[in-house]
């Protein structure tokens, strides 16, 4: 069995992060183990630009992007274990992968889960019909043609305005391909508003909200799909079915966290973030074992994953320290309150902060979209933090910083609600 | 000329190829898609039934009640996955519990072993998560569950492996009688010559024996919907929860897969056609609700597939295994639909003797072997056994399709062996790369590759399914 400080499980933009932090914060014996061939994720495939505004200062595509962050890794020394896979990771940090050169088992002072997520599939929709080529998730589509080099169709219809069916819109596009619609099932876009200008607008691309593919037809590959509007309960409104002749149906329907790993260690779950319960260091329930990115909540922009990735690295890092120094209490064993979504607000994440630690920044999504928005953060009568905002949707993350001298002797469940005002 | 031509490569005739390879016969399986399983048999709800729902002294009552021993037998030696997981058949209400009854002593009569009526309390008592309105159960401890595909995949292999040969993208569309035999046609312009044909067609056969000269029957497919569950989901039942059959058949079950994921249907409607395989917004919403009265707990948010078979019935409601009455030296294996899984062993065995009274020459073959190098032997190694494994045959150690764990040296395997996996489909009912949570999102382009690198074809030419089922349509 092999020995390392930290190992992260993935390499994408969170676990190349958190590495990089849990270095800097002074711990050497940092490993990556990641699936493919290179570092860098999903990032690889995402060629188009608008990564790093915030967290870089300028504007980058995915790749390179990744390159500045594999580039801080290799400067560092960071082993990058490549085309390995991890297989188990268990509660006392043993973590076994599988590689080209057997099976590999390493002891773990603590572990970063960051293995990202996965697009919801079309079974998961259960949309009816024949089971044809031609139906991809939009991530699979992308990957095929920004990496692979092959055009997936030349007439297509996406269903769902996530991000990346807006940007596989505009890519299908500027490859000469026909998009003939977007369909969201909801009254509005999960993505991000910038994305719908930039990728359906400037492209003359109809988005069709309250509307779903009702069915899928063809026989060897894709003919075409029924698409139809849906009533206030999401239900399939029979009178306005139409067909649209199309080869490609691409699905942008949601992001799951995969956290098959996590189950099985045996780490619980929260049931509407689909990640990890954590703490503010983005600290599991248990000990030691820390998530990050897209496998604790699903993010819009990969430079938030950077920012919550450091947290779990520097998390990671003072909770291996703490063990090297021997020291009796480490931050977990401190009493943690928790946090609750109230009106409006559909998740808060961390889900429990220790009210002793210093600053918190508290991540949340709302339920609907509104205008002119107030956050307020709560714990029990009192106000620790209000933020005004001109709207708010579900499709973008907000969030809220709440000062350490307020959160100090916090005692009851803070809870963060929104109000619309007038 | 072969002696025995067989049309269909479902799991009749994977079955019927695999019993005759252990004469010293030539054999050709005919198949119109290009691949084999692809009908009803990739497509149903993988069920060994116990055997106490045909009517006692028909086709259906013997060679189900004489098939599950030797279905178990052939699993074994092709190592197919296969789970002793008992069925429980739950009435609501004293009606139901009057069938419950009925079939309890159908089932004796039948001669199916420790078959026990049980009240909703002692059902629930080794079932827990059935609905509190179940008031008797049948339990059935002989059913089982097997994964009906890898089961005709196995046996046509192996068939294959002892001699039979397979042409795939084969369809049929003219037999010639002449005085020595069969002339099979396919529409590509191919011909087979045989001595005998077996009619394994499935939901086509009645055609196919129309073709051949015999109007005896006509085929009534009827659809089955079925909803596929994540593994997360596979340990909600243990048994296989079937309600009281009706005339439409056994209603919609509530199944743990041979594969550990959780399977439930089916709908039984007329369709028009066969190939009818779409699935419908009214037959999964049904499948939905009258699953969940059975199991009330079932989360179907963990669906991560749907899908569609067409079974072959026939008005009379009993197989048609028999040689033809105005064609010599044809054979129908026909309206094989349930329980035709479970039976296809001793439909096999039956249909051999058929074919030797008929005069086929049944001398034994020293050569055959009835066992298939197991599929699945590298991921049931323990680590120890899999480092190993791996530092001697490094492409087992690289991990293609994560959701359900299958590396690039089974995918390879798949590829190689008999029956050759020929596209992505192919690869995933082999291999289950693409079978998982994910549906292929992460692992296709992968596997194309592989498929691409192993036949020598360019990525472009490799399809999902045969035929004009192409992935992509052109080079950046």
């Amino acid at each position: 069995m092999l020995q390392h400080d930290i190992v992260i499980v993935g390499g994408g933009p969170a676990g190349m992060a958190a590495a990089v932090k849990a270095y800097d914060s002074g711990v050497r014996d940092v490993v990556i183990i990641d699936r493919e061939e290179t570092p860098g994720g999903i990032l690889r495939q995402c060629i188009h630009n608008g990564f790093g505004l915030h967290k870089l200062g300028r504007e980058l595509t995915g790749p390179e992007y990744a390159a500045v962050y594999a580039e801080m890794v290799k400067e560092r020394g960071i082993r990058v274990y490549t085309e390995t896979t991890v297989t188990a990771v268990t509660a006392d940090r043993t973590v076994t992968a599988q590689s080209r050169d057997g099976m590999l088992k390493v002891q773990a002072g603590a572990v970063v889960l960051a293995m990202g997520c996965r697009e919801r599939s079309r079974g998961a929709l259960n949309i009816a019909g024949t089971r044809p080529a031609g139906v991809y998730s939009a991530g699979t589509a992308q990957k095929l043609m920004n990496c692979e080099g092959f055009s997936v169709g030349r007439r297509a219809v996406i269903l769902g305005s996530g991000d990346i069916g807006l940007i596989m819109a505009r890519r299908m596009s500027l490859e000469g391909a026909k998009v003939e619609a977007v369909c969201e099932l909801m009254p509005y876009s999960g993505g991000l508003a910038r994305n719908i200008e930039q990728c359906l607008h400037d492209f003359d691309i109809p988005l069709y909200l309250s509307h779903t593919v009702a069915e899928i037809h063809g026989d060897e590959r894709l003919a075409g799909v029924t698409v139809a509007a849906v009533d206030e309960h999401r239900r399939i409104i029979d009178s306005t079915r139409r067909f649209i002749p199309c080869d490609t149906l691409l699905l942008s329907v949601g992001l799951i966290p995969e956290n098959e790993l996590t189950r099985a260690a045996g780490i619980p779950i929260d049931p509407v973030t689909n990640g990890a319960v954590v703490d503010e260091h983005r600290q599991t329930a248990i000990p030691g074992i820390f998530a990050c990115g897209n496998v604790l909540q699903v993010h819009d922009l990969v430079d938030y994953v950077s920012d919550e990735a450091e947290l779990a690295g520097a998390g990671a890092a003072a909770y291996v320290l703490a063990k090297h120094a021997d020291s009796e209490t480490t931050v977990a064993d401190n009493i943690t309150v928790p946090t609750v979504a109230g009106d409006g607000v559909r998740y808060v994440l961390p889900q429990r902060v220790h009210p002793q630690s210093g600053d918190v920044a508290l991540f949340l999504r709302v339920s609907a979209p509104a205008g002119r928005v107030r956050f307020t953060v709560r714990a029990g009568d009192t106000v620790l933090a209000t933020a005004v905002r001109p709207k708010a949707a579900p499709g973008e993350m907000e969030k809220l910083p709440v000062k350490a001298e307020k959160l100090a002797g916090v005692t009851t469940p803070i809870t963060v609600s929104m109000e619309e005002l007038a | 000329m072969f002696d025995v031509v067989i049309i269909g490569a479902g799991v009749t005739g994977g079955m019927l190829a695999r019993a005759l390879s252990r004469y010293r016969l030539s054999v050709c399986v005919v198949e119109k898609a290009s691949d084999v399983a692809c009908g009803a048999s990739k497509a149903n709800s993988g069920i060994i039934h116990g055997g106490y729902d045909p009517l006692p002294h028909t086709l259906k009552a013997k060679l189900n009640t004489a098939g599950v021993p030797l279905l178990y037998k052939a699993a074994d030696e092709l190592h197919v996955p296969y789970r002793k997981t008992g069925s429980l058949v739950c009435a609501f209400g004293a009606e139901e519990e009057k069938t419950l009854a009925a079939l309890f002593a159908r089932g004796k009569e039948n001669g199916i072993p420790d078959l026990k009526l049980l009240s909703g309390d002692a059902a629930r008592a080794i079932e827990p998560a059935l609905s509190a309105e179940v008031t008797g159960a049948l339990l059935v401890p002989s059913a089982g569950v097997i994964c009906p595909y890898m089961l005709t995949i196995a046996a046509i292999g192996n068939a294959m492996d002892n001699g039979v040969t397979l042409l795939r993208d084969f369809a049929v569309c003219g037999i010639a009688r002449d005085k020595d035999g069969f002339t099979v046609r396919a529409a590509s312009g191919d011909t087979v010559r045989g001595r005998f044909v077996a009619n394994c067609a499935g939901g086509f056969a009645d055609r196919i024996s129309e073709m051949a000269g015999d109007n005896s029957f006509t085929l009534l497919p009827r659809a089955g919907e079925y909803l596929l569950l994540d593994k997360t989901e596979g340990a909600r039942v243990s048994h296989t929860i079937f309600r009281v059959p009706s005339a439409a058949g056994k209603g919609v079950l509530v199944t743990p897969t041979a594969d550990g994921n959780l399977l439930v249907g089916p709908t039984a409607d007329a369709v028009k056609t066969p190939e009818s395989t779409e699935t419908t917004p009214a037959g999964l919403a049904k499948v939905a609700t009258l699953a969940k009265k059975s199991v009330p707990s079932l989360d179907l948010r963990q669906v991560i597939t749907s899908f569609a078979g067409v079974r072959a019935s026939e008005k009379g409601g009993d197989f048609i295994i028999k040689m033809s009455d105005t064609v010599a030296g044809l054979l129908q294996v026909a309206a094989i639909d349930s329980p035709g899984l479970t039976a296809s062993a001793a439909i096999a065995e039956y249909a051999v003797e058929l074919l030797g009274r008929a005069g086929l020459p049944l001398e034994d073959n020293p050569a055959y072997c009835g066992e298939r190098a197991d599929s699945f032997a590298f991921r049931h190694m323990s680590d120890e056994e899999k480092d190993a494994y791996i530092k001697a045959h490094p492409a087992y150690g690289r991990v293609i399709c994560r959701c359900e764990t299958v590396s690039e040296g089974e995918i390879r395997d798949a590829i190689r062996r008999n029956p050759k996996a020929v596209d992505t489909d192919g690869v995933k009912r082999r291999t289950r790369a693409g079978m998982g949570r994910c549906q292929g999102g992460f692992c296709l382009p992968y596997v194309r590759r592989l498929l691409a690198e192993e036949n020598s074809v360019p990525c472009a030419s490799v399809t999902k399914k045969g035929g004009e089922s192409y992935l992509t349509v052109g080079k950046l």
